[in-house]
């Protein structure tokens, strides 16, 4: 056998773990989701078919395709907001915290990650409530006369997502910031850029990558995440996740299941391919 | 250097590669612990109470691992994706006993050996757990859906008719329990329709109640997140609630209460049977017959994830007065009159009843 044959051999064998991995545990499990997708219900048995009616269902009945809005909308708003806050925080660490307390800065930032999702949910709704934290101190100190109506809405639904997403921003927007040389910065004001310039022209720029990067993995996790506006959202309206949910704990519809899921995967898989492009991945 | 002097072996790092693979299979194989016996439930969750399983795991000499679940339809399909002798004991709602003995869930039980005389004769209920003849399952646990409520924040006597519920006065203070079988149910019998006579054809009939009962209230919720809406005052009311919110918050909260209103209420029941295929039936016969023995049957009633009436009536004399007060013990005769069974839809009027309770969700 000659080397570079067994170099190959050897190349396969270091690979092929991962690559079983991902066909058991991904290609495989899609493959037979995406074919139950197409299969149909007749009383409560499953069928196997090859019928588009899942789809059509969820392109013409209002309820099912309103979660996907309902889905889109709230990421859209959680994942502005969270931008909004995280890059001032990232920004602060980075350039205004002195380096050696930068860590314990960043400690404090990922510690709502250390506690259970679940239980961070609800201790939101314990803030937000009528009798919460958030309304006794507004009423306490006069603010507001009537308690605000926080709780089970879409606006506690998207705090809880802030909350954690500003978290994960931050942490990626910081990463990239640290790495800007401030040479550019001294270069731009060289050449008469005030402090707002500096910004617009050459630190976002330069930053956006993080950014975008952290944006996708905001979109990927709040268009999945089943449990915030399960507990925040009071169940007053449904996303994507909670309507999967519902087909398969309470209808045992799994084809239609499916066929939500598939469109859910095809809704981030989108997403993916746009910020790719925005970043230009494909030159990397 | 050291790179390229290790490249130039590839044969023998391979070899390293495959043993070093072998020694992990070999160290895992010999952590595996020998398994006791055990048993494995799949319940709701107030089985997973420790308290409950407890003395029979010590009596027995056996470990039992209960996974909960909710609804029958993900019941049904964990039995399905599971290979016979996975489970040993399903708890099941009393009304869906025939459809797991329909798809060859449950396996028969003997009917002598299970204490269903010392039962409320309402509780018994053979029409559902039995077939031919042949008992499939027993009821161990039942209770209703009716209105909660927290009676310092509403009137009482409000609470005795379900149209004040949509009157405006209680705007923005309902919670509507999520399932939408006893919701139903409720508005059905406030329609003046009995639940087991709910159609496709009448079911358009509870759709503005429906919708006006969405209106009026502030979430839909499920158990949990019901008893922490009552409990932190969130809501004071809750639709398709009962004992099982409001009596383990009852020592925290004395204030909550429910009622059955003048429309009448809906009583539910939870089953327990032998699942078919299982390869320890004597064991799983042992453990429903603790479960409705009346030890068994007053940790049920009390357990942690929520109360409910026992079905065995012999319970009332392990049961202490405090806890027989929680659950008006002494009131039953009455509310097992008032109340209706869920309805039992066949799949065409559950789609249905589904998807009316999706638009209903999305308003």
């Amino acid at each position: 056998m000659t080397q570079a044959a067994t170099e190959r051999r050897v190349g396969w064998g270091l690979v092929a773990p991962a690559l079983i991995w991902t066909v058991a545990f991904f290609v495989v499990p899609f493959a037979a989701m995406l074919a139950l997708s197409f299969a149909r219900m007749e009383g409560r048995a499953v069928v196997a078919a090859f019928d588009l009616g899942n789809y059509v269902r969820f392109f013409t009945e209002w309820p099912l395709f309103k979660a996907l809005l309902n889905s889109l909308e709230i990421t859209a708003v959680v994942t502005v907001v969270s931008v909004a806050l995280a890059y001032p925080l990232a920004a602060i660490i980075a350039f205004r915290v002195p380096v050696r307390w930068q860590r314990l800065a960043l400690l404090l930032a990922v510690l709502p990650f250390w506690t259970s999702y679940v239980v961070r949910s609800y201790s939101w709704l314990l803030v937000l409530g009528q009798n919460g934290v958030l309304n006794k101190t507004l009423l306490g100190v006069g603010l507001i006369a009537e308690p605000l109506e926080i709780a089970a809405t879409r606006t506690a639904t998207v705090i809880g997502f802030v909350h954690f997403f500003v978290m994960l921003l931050t942490l990626t927007i910081y990463a990239n910031l640290v790495q800007l040389s401030p040479n550019y910065a001294r270069a731009a004001r060289d050449l008469g850029a005030g402090p707002v310039q500096v910004f617009r022209f050459v630190i976002l720029p330069l930053t956006l990558p993080g950014v975008v990067t952290g944006a996708f993995v905001t979109f990927v996790l709040c268009m999945g995440d089943y449990i915030t506006p399960q507990i925040l959202g009071g169940n007053n309206e449904l996303t994507l996740p909670q309507l999967i949910m519902l087909q398969l704990g309470r209808s045992g519809n799994f084809p239609l299941a499916s066929a939500l899921s598939v469109i859910l995967m095809a809704v981030i898989t989108l997403a993916y391919v746009l910020s790719a492009r925005w970043l230009r991945l494909d030159r990397v | 250097m050291a790179f390229e002097k290790k490249r130039t072996n590839p044969d023998m790092e391979m070899m390293m590669a495959f043993r070093l693979l072998g020694c992990s299979v070999l160290a895992v194989m010999a952590a595996s612990p020998v398994l006791a016996q055990e048993l494995n439930a799949l319940v709701w969750c107030d089985h997973a109470d420790a308290a409950l399983v407890a003395p029979f795991e010590e009596k027995f000499g056996v470990k039992v691992n209960l996974k909960e679940y909710e609804g029958t339809a993900a019941g049904m399909a964990i039995l399905d994706q599971s290979q016979p002798g996975d489970w040993d004991v399903l708890v099941i709602d009393a009304v869906d006993v025939g459809r797991a003995v329909d798809a060859g869930k449950l396996a028969p039980m003997p009917a002598d050996q299970l204490p269903t005389a010392d039962f409320f004769p309402e509780l018994v209920m053979a029409e559902n757990n039995t077939r031919d003849g042949v008992t499939y399952a027993v009821t161990e646990k039942f209770g209703y859906n009716t209105i909660a409520y927290d009676k310092t924040k509403v009137d009482p006597a409000d609470m005795a008719d379900m149209a004040t519920l949509t009157s405006g006065k209680y705007d923005g203070r309902i919670a509507i329990y999520d399932y939408y079988l006893p919701v139903l149910g409720l508005l059905a019998m406030g329609q003046g329709i009995a639940t087991a006579d709910i159609t496709a054809d009448n079911l358009a009939a509870l759709r503005e109640p429906l919708f006006a009962l969405k209106k009026a209230s502030k979430q839909v919720a499920d158990v949990v997140a019901a008893q922490t809406a009552l409990a932190t005052g969130e809501v004071d009311i809750m639709v398709g609630g009962g004992e099982w919110v409001t009596a383990v918050l009852a020592a925290d909260n004395p204030n909550l209460d429910w009622t059955i209103p003048k429309q009448g209420g809906l009583r539910w029941a939870q089953s327990i049977g032998i699942v078919a295929g299982t390869t320890q039936p004597d064991l799983a016969l042992e453990f429903v017959k603790y479960i409705v023995s009346p030890e068994g049957q007053a940790k049920l009633a009390t357990s942690a994830c929520y109360w409910g009436m026992p079905a065995n009536a012999k319970t009332g004399d392990v049961l202490t007065p405090e806890q027989k007060t929680v659950l008006r013990w002494d009131e039953q005769s009455e509310f097992l009159t008032r109340a209706q069974l869920y309805p039992i839809p066949d799949a065409a009027l559950d789609t249905a009843m589904q998807d009316l309770w999706t638009e209903m969700l999305q308003q």
